[in-house]
């Protein structure tokens, strides 16, 4: 494999490969908890810590871990740390804990993890693994938020459980209702379509220019 | 018995795990280009979602809550329903032949499928006794198996017609499963 730079690994995650628009992984958390701006950012800063740690176990391990079993044992590396996150957000916030429900729990098996535990940290050094957990976590917080942000301005005027829109807005609860969340996230993966393509447009086109 | 049909009737049509709990979406959109497979993949979840659910059950009942380890609840549920379904792929490839090759590639997925894990926690949450929590994971499955279904002979549809090029692909995906969804949501009145 050829070898990248930090800042590259970083933003690898964050903007080229990003979990939920560019590769589509962890729909299920991402479309579950996205109706409140405060959720989107709490779900997506427990992941980013379950990404962080796991890849940095794993790859300490990547030389004792046989071939064969990697599989079992990243799910015991990873449903230790999701226990971690679980306890400490019941103990220190525990609406946070209430609102989010099984999907906490349930990182375990956000296939993100397990992505970037078998396609990267078990490949590479320990500090590239971490910043490319740190990436991709914050790449799926920045993508959750917007999501849930759209969601929880049109479907209930607020965001962040302020009031945002004027008083005479008519919220529109069919965005914040199971519905709304697949039509949101895929209108907004059209429109991530869309931008990424016109930015290699535009590159292309310029880098047509320089040679011409 | 009654209490049971809500459970039934809730878990497959009213809190459909995918349509309305967003559980199980990855082998939703991954394995449901084709009716079969669809179907396939939904006997086959089914299959270990009653016995995961037992299982777990008496896990929970008999092992973490008498010696109070039920923070340890996340770390053996997927452990269990990770040695579960290799056992069932062992014990299928023995038993029946045919049925292997029918389910035997969608076993190894389930693993990571959150309506597995979500069942079993929600069984739990619910504080479902034993019965009830098998009927609860036997009808989740369902229910995932009719949507999955459905989806998939739309899907079959969208592919033999001609869909805008913006549309291709994830996005249009998602929009059809959001329409569903909302059809999904007309059983709400159900029970209460």
């Amino acid at each position: 494999m050829k070898k990248q730079s930090i800042g590259h690994v970083f933003m690898n995650g964050l903007l080229k490969e990003n979990p939920t628009f560019r590769l589509l992984l962890g729909m299920c958390p991402t479309l579950g908890i996205s109706t409140a701006a405060s959720q989107g950012i709490g779900m997506g800063l427990a992941t980013t810590f379950v990404l962080v740690f796991s890849n940095m176990v794993i790859s300490l391990l990547r030389k004792v871990i046989p071939e064969r079993v990697r599989i079992p044992s990243f799910i015991v590396i990873i449903a230790t740390f999701v226990t971690i996150i679980d306890l400490i957000i019941k103990a220190y916030l525990p609406s946070m804990s209430s609102s989010l429900g099984i999907y906490i729990p349930l990182i375990v098996v956000n296939c993100i993890i397990f992505a970037r535990a078998e396609a990267f940290a078990f490949k590479n050094p320990v500090l590239p693994s971490i910043v490319d957990g740190l990436g991709m976590g914050l790449g799926f917080t920045c993508s959750l938020t917007l999501l849930s942000s759209v969601r929880e301005i049109i479907g209930s005027g607020k965001w962040f459980g302020m009031q945002v829109m004027p008083a005479g807005y008519h919220p529109m609860s069919v965005i914040t209702s199971p519905t709304g969340g697949f039509l949101t996230l895929g209108i907004l993966i059209l429109v991530v379509n869309a931008v990424v393509k016109y930015i290699e447009k535009r590159k292309k086109a310029k880098t047509g220019e320089g040679i011409a | 018995m009654n209490d049971l049909l809500l459970i039934v009737i809730g878990s497959v049509l009213v809190n459909n795990f995918v349509m309305s709990q967003f559980l199980g979406i990855c082998p939703f959109r991954g394995v449901s280009k084709k009716t079969e497979t669809a179907l396939g993949m939904g006997m086959a979840v089914t299959f270990v979602m009653a016995l995961a659910s037992l299982i777990t059950y008496l896990i929970q009942a008999y092992l973490l809550v008498p010696f109070k380890l039920e923070y340890m609840q996340t770390i053996a549920f997927i452990l269990v329903i990770a040695v579960l379904v290799q056992i069932v792929e062992i014990a299928l490839k023995k038993i029946s032949r045919s049925l292997y090759q029918a389910l035997g590639v969608y076993l190894p997925l389930i693993t990571t499928n959150c309506a597995v894990l979500g069942v079993a926690l929600l069984n739990t949450r619910q504080g479902y006794n034993l019965i009830e929590s098998v009927v609860n994971g036997t009808s989740a499955a369902i229910g995932f198996t009719i949507a999955i279904v459905m989806f998939a002979s739309i899907r079959e549809r969208l592919a033999a017609s001609n869909m805008p090029k913006w549309m291709d692909g994830f996005p249009g995906a998602l929009i059809t499963a959001g329409l569903m969804s909302l059809a999904f949501q007309g059983f709400s009145g159900l029970i209460h």
